[in-house]
């Protein structure tokens, strides 16, 4: 269990490398959320990737060389919220292990108690209050494995959409289950990542959902490029964007 | 009866790599959807079983504090359990490789003339390939599990440890019955079709001549086998004829009788959504001069085969915690996509990706340890907690790296030139902050324009759209609009 600091005045964003490239609303929508809260929020330039692919592939000094950039570049100890509740995970859970025995291993730590998945800190830390100024809609929620397993992120996400007066929450029949994405594990085998995508593409079909919002843009990544080239019509987005349009303008 | 065919051999499929055997897998729908549907099923039972988290949180760290606790003590608890086994008139064997096993095994069944067995469910017998070299040797091995019995029949291999035969409908065994058992009609009827199973069992177990099980606990303050099944059939295994042979890895011994309750209740409730078994078998020794039944020789085969060095690494240890209730299986999604058969490996799934490649080696089943997208839930219902996710990662780190203190046999077996370059580039990239700004305009530049037909891209446009580079990066539309802290 996470504890929930007090709400400070000044957090870190840290974008992630797929935000970055791929997604920038995304990141853009997360941190107009956290300022709309009445916070200071920094987006330290130096900032890349939080190293998960090559740790996960087994190239440990790789990512250790690549979490250390990251270390660097948060200096200040302010909480760092992420977008992303797998980079989240890497942050907060793996440091530890990859920085055993290195001579920073304790400014790893430091750095790892900082990390807060966004909905997570959302709810907790900032307590929003929205007001939905949106049209009717329903929706559904895909959860990422790392931000359920890792993070244990699991009910923040349907409570901030739950608050939000037009839209209907329709939860997915395996909501527990990976979509496929897994890093390079869809470039590794792609056939059983295709297999498991097609079928959380129809999990999200059935649930008679007219948009699919995540807490993960690399989940969203894989999804919403099947239900495109499957074409099925169900916008996918991640779910700061879709909150921050329905309560605020667009960022 | 012409069967089961005692000398049948469950031939292995011939050597390909996992994506190569999950190709073939996925392509086969009605087998997808049956593994669907039988863990879903799985799952929903287990759920129900664990709906009080708090309880099933304290029952888990009991179980695994169990397991751990028998794991540092290893070497002790077995000497223990020998002499305890010993004292209760049980015969302890030991062996170190499966050859030895199953010599040993093939030993004592020809000392005793034995030309027919007959045996529970055991994985350890698969993993020695035990029924193959009795039938080298002139001795028929039937299984009497059903699942075991349906699989013989087919002469396929478990493609589940818990539930060998999942992979098969009622329709398909329905018409191995009609083929394989002597005058058996077609029928889809569940019920004729076990009674039909249980005729020709029951002639087997009378004809037997010996009796072959696993054994899902051994206690080394008692020298108690247990056992659990659901058919009787275990039972009937290990009493019904005059001699035992029972056969077990090293790590599954507890300290005490206390340590089984606990253990009982995450295994079956784990692996079937199952309360407890129907049977629950405690054997103690041999038939006693005052006894009715029971066999008059009982012998106990513990199998090292690679679990020494891995008990001698302190984090893959955590390998030889596992119960063998198949719940990592049933909840994996990679699993439930190609079935058990893809692994080409006795123990599959999860924990099969771990264990595989640590009794295997990793040249010969390193690329099994790729085989999961790190999801997680496997970790998260495995009730000793065994943090298989982890293990992967550290499989994949000796498979990839010649690391010369390595425990695991085989490291840097499936090392790369070409990963190695691509991870030292990504490095590269991701730790130089000048770099990485070049390196993500460049791509935003070019990114888009790339051709689907890349070697990377292929594989993922070939069910997905192209992801589309953004014009800015939020790089610069943080630095627009003032997130920047300069």
């Amino acid at each position: 269990m996470i504890a929930v600091p007090e709400k400070p005045k000044t957090v870190y964003f840290f974008g992630t490398c797929l935000i970055d490239l791929f997604y920038p609303s995304a990141g853009l929508a997360g941190m107009e959320l956290l300022r709309r809260e009445g916070l200071r929020v920094v987006f330290p330039p130096n900032q890349s990737c939080c190293g998960q692919p090559a740790r996960n592939c087994g190239f440990r000094e790789e990512a250790r060389a690549v979490a250390r950039r990251q270390i660097r570049s948060f200096p200040n100890p302010w909480p760092i919220v992420v977008p992303s509740g797998s980079c989240a995970g890497m942050m907060r859970e793996h440091y530890a292990e990859l920085f055993a025995g290195e001579p920073d291993a304790d400014e790893a730590a430091a750095f790892s108690e900082r990390v807060y998945e966004l909905t997570w800190f959302l709810v907790h830390v900032c307590k929003v209050k929205l007001v939905d100024r949106g049209e009717p809609v329903t929706v559904t929620f895909h959860g990422s494995c790392h931000s359920q397993r890792e993070m244990g992120v699991r009910d923040e996400p349907k409570a901030l959409l739950r608050e939000l007066d037009q839209v209907t929450f329709v939860d997915l029949q395996r909501p527990a289950e990976c979509c496929g994405f897994g890093g390079t594990f869809s470039v590794r085998l792609p056939e059983i990542s295709a297999a498991m995508v097609a079928d959380k593409v129809a999990d999200i079909e059935t649930s008679g959902a007219d948009e699919v919002v995540s807490g993960d843009c690399g989940c969203l990544m894989n999804i919403a490029g099947a239900m495109e080239k499957a074409g099925v019509s169900i916008r996918a987005r991640h779910i700061a964007e879709f909150i921050l349009e329905r309560c605020h303008e667009r960022a | 009866m012409n069967a089961p065919d005692p000398a049948a051999t469950t031939a292995s499929p011939p050597h390909a790599s996992f994506a190569a055997r999950a190709h073939v897998a996925l392509a086969d729908d009605g087998l997808r959807r049956k593994f669907r549907r039988a863990m879903d099923g799985l799952m929903t039972k287990r759920a129900a079983q664990f709906a009080d988290t708090e309880a099933w949180a304290s029952l888990r760290a009991r179980g695994a504090a169990i397991r751990r606790r028998a794991l540092a003590r290893l070497p002790e608890l077995l000497e223990q359990l020998e002499a305890n086994c010993r004292k209760n008139g049980i015969t302890v064997h030991w062996a170190e490789t499966s050859a030895e096993a199953d010599g040993i095994i093939e030993g004592i069944l020809t000392r005793h003339g034995v030309r027919t067995i007959i045996k529970g469910k055991s994985m350890v017998s698969e993993e020695i390939h035990l029924n193959h070299f009795l039938g080298e040797h002139g001795i028929g091995a039937i299984e009497s599990d059903l699942g075991e019995f349906v699989i013989q029949l087919a002469k396929e291999t478990p493609s589940h440890i818990i539930m060998p035969c999942i992979h098969k409908s009622k329709e398909d065994v329905a018409s191995l019955f009609e083929a394989k058992i002597d005058g058996q009609p077609y029928t889809e009827d569940v019920d004729v079709l076990t009674a039909t199973a249980r005729r020709v069992l029951r002639e087997q177990f009378a004809a037997a001549d010996a009796g072959l099980s696993g054994v899902n606990f051994a206690v080394a303050e008692t020298g108690t086998l247990c056992l659990v099944e659901n058919e009787g059939n275990g039972r009937l295994s290990t009493t019904l004829p005059p001699l035992h042979v029972a056969v077990m890895g090293i790590e599954k011994v507890v300290e005490q009788l206390e340590d089984v309750p606990p253990l009982l209740s995450l295994l079956t409730r784990s692996a079937t959504g199952q309360t407890i078994t129907t049977y629950v078998n405690f054997i103690s020794g041999p038939r006693k001069t005052d006894e009715q039944d029971g066999p008059r020789e009982v012998h106990l085969v513990l199998l090292d085969n690679g679990r020494s060095r891995i008990h001698g690494d302190l984090q893959l240890r955590e390998t030889l915690a596992c119960i063998r209730c198949g719940a990592c299986m049933n909840h994996c999604p990679v699993y439930t996509r190609v079935g058990g058969h893809a692994y080409d490996a006795v123990y599959p799934g999860p924990i099969g990706k771990i264990l595989t490649p640590q009794i295997e080696g990793l040249g010969k089943a390193g690329d099994l340890a790729h085989a999961s997208s790190l999801c997680g839930a496997c970790g998260e219902v495995c009730p000793v907690a065994i943090p298989i996710p982890d293990l992967l990662v550290r499989l994949r780190r000796e498979a990839s790296h010649a690391i010369p203190s390595s425990s695991v046999m085989g490291a840097g077996a499936q090392h790369s030139a070409v990963e190695d370059w691509i991870w030292r580039g990504w490095r590269w990239m991701y730790a130089t902050p000048l770099f990485y700004r070049l390196a993500t305009r460049m791509l935003r530049l070019i990114g888009n324009r790339l051709p689907a037909s890349l070697p990377m891209l292929r594989d993922w446009t070939r069910v997905r759209a192209k992801p589309q580079f953004a014009p800015r990066s939020l790089h610069d539309l943080a630095r627009d609009r003032g997130y920047h802290d300069e």
